[in-house]
């Protein structure tokens, strides 16, 4: 019983806005003591289990040329070609991300997208464009900016989690099969998990896409709202 | 055969390079402990090679972790000014490259679409080219190092060292969030071997009425969601709340379907991690990347659409799983 006072670190830790590194190390540390062990095996925890998820870090090989582009003005280039892109909004463009990041997902390619790969360079700028173009070419107030930014990483989330769960060879469907088998002695098969993980993508794309599809009016208001009190503020220059 | 190692070896030797540079750089207050910080990081991505063949003892990595921890969590890892060029100068270098620009950007995918789709089929002399299994994620490493050099040749641009240091910013602007989704799967890790999961079932056993299918479905779904949002990773939550409710009420007692089972409460688990500031890597990360004000601005949309979710995986449960 008394080893749940590990996970009551970390809610505690968590809302009380400490640093989540140190909540981290904090909370393994009492949970290692509470579950009785010994110094030496919880060190050997921590040194296995890290080595063996190096594999969430590696997207870190991709910084050095989107950093390259980035200086040479692909950001800019990214609102530029937008900007051609006729009639699509804001929550058109980020919906036809969402089901493109969930199918190519769903063939095993969740590498094709992320923050740091696409959304920061491309995504984000090119449904800032959109959003622009709408408040007729004006840049977009801070708060709106960031909404329209918080969106393109969300449609990028969304569309990652409810699509690779249909790969076979994913990190949380070989996770399950490898743990479910050794532990119960069982035989799951992952591709019967695989399959079962589309009713979940299907209801992702209708609630989100729906939602992003809705952000297009919400985006209109916010705007002209901003824009009238902008109006005032000038005029009362 | 070309091995997943080999491709840690270069994550690793980029954040040493990248620390030492940091070491150096006079424009960061905290340059000493960033650096460190950074070095260290990529040491332990060599070292790790030997622990996970077993070779050489897994203390010392536990304690280098420990001393990441500290370094990040007392705020001694900080950022310089990079030298880079301004708005109007990158409007003028996106007028003059075009749409050239993408080829390098899309160069990653299509490279590791290659890797992953096609390079498996072909055998050389009975070997396979890529490491079995981890296929995708060479894919990425070689994307990534040939979109460098195609990038380097669209841009005319010679010398290595100014996309090192264009990636140093970007790896300065994360700082310490890079590291966060590592240390939950330990923390995982941690969890399991101390036994919080057959603590949880305990307290279930004590709190679920006989027999309640859907009471037991949404149960497991909201145990994974609340435990992913704590914890900040569903992989974390998931040994802990099937040892507690998923295997023992769901598939035994009620005789549920068990990969619809295990498949939709992973995907319960995921809607927790579109929810927290512990799921840094997919919440902060981009939140600091795109430079937001408001570092949960990403949770804040995700938000609805992820309790939605959970009422949809809920019932996916209870009417196709019994």
């Amino acid at each position: 019983m008394i080893v749940l006072l590990g996970v009551l670190v970390v809610i505690l830790g968590f809302a009380t806005r400490r640093n989540p590194l140190l909540v981290v190390g904090v909370a393994g540390i009492v949970t290692g003591v509470l579950g009785k062990l010994s110094p030496d095996e919880i060190l050997k925890t921590f040194g296995e289990s890290f080595a063996s998820s190096r594999s969430v870090t590696i997207f870190a090989i991709t910084l050095p040329v989107i950093g390259l582009l980035e200086r040479n003005g692909l950001q800019q280039q990214a609102r530029t070609l937008i900007g051609k892109l006729g009639n699509l909004t804001t929550g058109r463009f980020l919906t036809l991300y969402l089901l493109l990041r969930q199918l190519t997902a769903a063939v095993g390619l969740q590498t094709i997208g992320g923050p740091a790969q696409s959304v920061r360079p491309m995504i984000a700028p090119m449904a800032e464009a959109a959003a622009e173009r709408k408040n007729g070419g004006r840049p977009l107030p801070r708060a709106i900016r960031d909404k329209v930014r918080s969106h393109a990483a969300g449609a990028d989330t969304v569309g990652v989690f409810f699509g690779e769960d249909i790969f076979l060879a994913i990190g949380s469907i070989l996770l399950i099969t490898g743990l479910v088998n050794a532990t119960y002695h069982t035989h799951l098969e992952p591709l019967d998990l695989a399959l079962w993980a589309i009713p979940s993508a299907i209801c992702a794309f209708l609630v989100h896409g729906a939602r992003l599809l809705r952000f297009d009016r919400e985006l209109e208001r916010e705007l002209v709202v901003a824009n009238a009190e902008l109006d005032v503020e000038e005029t009362a220059k | 055969m070309i091995k997943a190692e080999w491709f840690y070896w270069l994550v690793g030797a980029v954040f040493i390079v990248m620390g030492v540079q940091t070491l150096m750089d006079r424009t960061n207050a905290k340059r000493y402990t960033s650096g460190s910080f950074w070095t260290l990081l990529g040491v332990t991505f060599f070292y790790s090679s030997w622990v996970v063949d077993k070779s050489l003892p897994s203390e010392p990595l536990g304690i280098a972790v420990l001393v990441l921890i500290c370094l990040g969590g007392f705020n001694l890892v900080g950022k310089g000014t990079p030298k880079t060029t301004d708005e109007k100068q990158r409007t003028e270098l996106a007028r003059r490259f075009g749409n050239k620009l993408f080829i390098p950007a899309l160069t990653i995918p299509v490279v590791a679409v290659i890797c992953a789709v096609v390079i498996p089929k072909f055998h050389f002399g009975g070997h396979v080219i890529f490491e079995k299994g981890n296929e995708t994620i060479l894919g990425l490493g070689v994307g990534a190092i040939v979109a460098l050099l195609v990038g380097m040749w669209v841009l005319r641009e010679p010398r290595v060292s100014v996309p090192i240091h264009a990636g140093r910013g970007l790896l300065e602007s994360m700082g310490w969030a890079l590291l966060l989704p590592q240390l939950l799967a330990v923390l995982g890790a941690i969890f399991q071997a101390a036994g919080v999961g057959t603590q949880v079932g305990k307290i279930t056993e004590k709190i679920l009425p006989d027999g309640q299918l859907l009471a037991a479905v949404a149960l497991y779904c909201v145990g994974m969601f609340v435990f992913t949002v704590i914890m900040g990773n569903a992989f974390a939550a998931f040994p802990v709340m099937t040892a507690a409710v998923g295997w023992p009420v769901l598939v035994q007692n009620l005789h549920g379907n068990a990969a619809a089972v295990m498949s939709v409460g992973m995907l319960a688990g995921f809607c927790g991690t579109l929810c927290t500031p512990m799921a840094a890597n997919f919440n902060l990360v981009p939140a600091a990347l795109l430079e937001l004000k408001d570092q949960y601005g990403p949770i804040k949309v995700q938000a609805p659409t992820a309790l939605v979710l959970l009422a949809c995986n809920i019932f996916i449960i209870y009417f196709f799983a019994f």
